[in-house]
């Protein structure tokens, strides 16, 4: 059955997908040739898609396969959902109950203050990969005058939202957010 | 019960507002949960996250579960991610029923590209905040340093800085302990508020899971 074969497929790409959603990636191309269910260039299409909506990367990629790949598309789009996220929660509440107990365990907490600043390092490294694309004509890399590498407008826009941030820290990012796409619309950020 | 539907709007938020993967869910965790709620403290958002980086899966939906289970208990768990799942799964369909070619359409690549730019200033303020509660000797601002250039210069998985460091820092606190240092001090006052925390905020929730 169809719901039953996307449930599992995703179930192991869930379970072996250590690092995000685009961990997901290389297990989901695999998936297009054993299955046929998509073909690669869908799935960089998914990927775009996955990425400029809201969520986790990875499920969202799930939830379009399961869309499109046959049966009822709402079925199918929740057996590959499921699939995807049932290791994660099953694995997290038993990593979560046994870390209750041993919570005061000192070698717990050795543990943990070298896993959070790490944990940082890497949120880090996700910012700098954003601000890249952000922030650079990384094509324009050794051509044209240096001012031609910076994106002006992205700049300018980052700078600005950073102080209203630090000046009004009570309004809700999801206004940033919002301010931010339509700046984009107004002003075609995407050229 | 009120707590449950508390959550699942909360993480529907959260869901609703994650753009750009994983690391893009952490300010709005900090707002919500944090800030606005209360439910937890910005160094506990910081260790559940961690767990997320290095255990299988979406790191969002991990941290979901994980927050869900710390706040309400292993069903609180289960509604955080489906909460947190929800929104996405919607607009998925409905792109993937009727509007196939969206992320090539100029406004959602132009609007794309606004939302970028403020996902990454909204990284740099979490980070900024994350800071003082993760980052405060020796030993951690080089664990940062490190997974931070390991990170973007290798480009490996995150799993691998992350247990290193766990190592690491385990392997620190067993060698440090025995001189009594400063190390010790920061895990000794942490403990205490800990405790009080959990007296007031888990126990009764535990008590419910038994049932």
């Amino acid at each position: 059955m169809i719901y039953f074969r996307l449930f599992f497929n995703f179930f192991t790409t869930g379970l072996f997908a250590v690092g995000g959603g685009l961990a997901t990636l290389p297990f989901l191309s695999d998936m297009a040739e054993r299955t046929g269910w998509f073909t690669y260039h869908q799935l960089m299409d998914i990927l775009a898609i996955s990425e400029s909506t809201p969520g986790a990367i990875g499920v969202n990629m799930s939830t379009y396969v399961g869309f499109i790949t046959g049966g009822h598309p709402l079925l199918g789009a929740l057996a590959g959902t499921a699939g995807l996220v049932a290791p994660s929660i099953i694995i997290i509440l038993i990593v979560a109950k046994i870390l209750e107990k041993f919570r005061n365990s000192p070698y717990v907490q050795y543990a943990f203050h070298g896993l959070k600043p790490a944990s940082i390092g890497l949120i880090a490294a996700a910012g700098w990969s954003v601000f890249k694309i952000v922030a650079l004509h990384t094509d324009m890399l050794g051509r044209g005058s240096l001012i031609d590498l910076f994106n002006m407008k992205s700049i300018i826009l980052g700078v600005i939202i950073f102080l209203l941030m630090m000046k009004f820290k009570k309004i809700h990012p999801a206004a940033f957010i919002g301010i931010s796409a339509v700046v984009g619309i107004v002003f075609s950020f995407a050229q | 019960m009120r707590k449950y539907w508390d959550l699942f709007i909360v993480f529907l938020k959260i869901g609703s507002l994650t753009f750009g993967g994983g690391y893009a869910m952490l300010p709005i965790i900090q707002r919500e949960i944090v800030e606005d709620k209360g439910w937890a403290t910005d160094e506990e958002i910081v260790e559940y996250y961690a767990i997320g980086q290095c255990t299988p899966g979406a790191i969002a939906v991990n941290t979901s579960t994980f927050v869900g289970y710390r706040i309400a208990g292993t069903f609180g768990g289960i509604i955080a991610t489906i909460g947190f799942v929800l929104p996405a799964f919607v607009i998925i369909c409905i792109i993937a029923g009727v509007l196939q070619n969206f992320a090539d359409l100029a406004i959602v690549k132009n609007a794309f590209a606004g939302i970028r730019v403020c996902a990454c200033v909204l990284i740099i303020n979490a980070i900024i905040k994350m800071w003082k509660s993760s980052i405060n000797d020796f030993f951690s601002l080089i664990i940062f340093i490190a997974a931070f250039f390991i990170t973007v210069v290798f480009s490996i998985s995150p799993v691998i800085p992350v247990l290193v460091a766990a190592g690491l820092g385990l392997a620190g606190g067993i060698i440090l302990r025995r001189r009594n240092s400063p190390y010790e001090k920061i895990f000794a006052n942490r403990n205490d508020t800990e405790n009080t925390d959990e007296k007031t905020d888990v126990l009764p929730e535990e008590g419910d899971q038994d049932k």
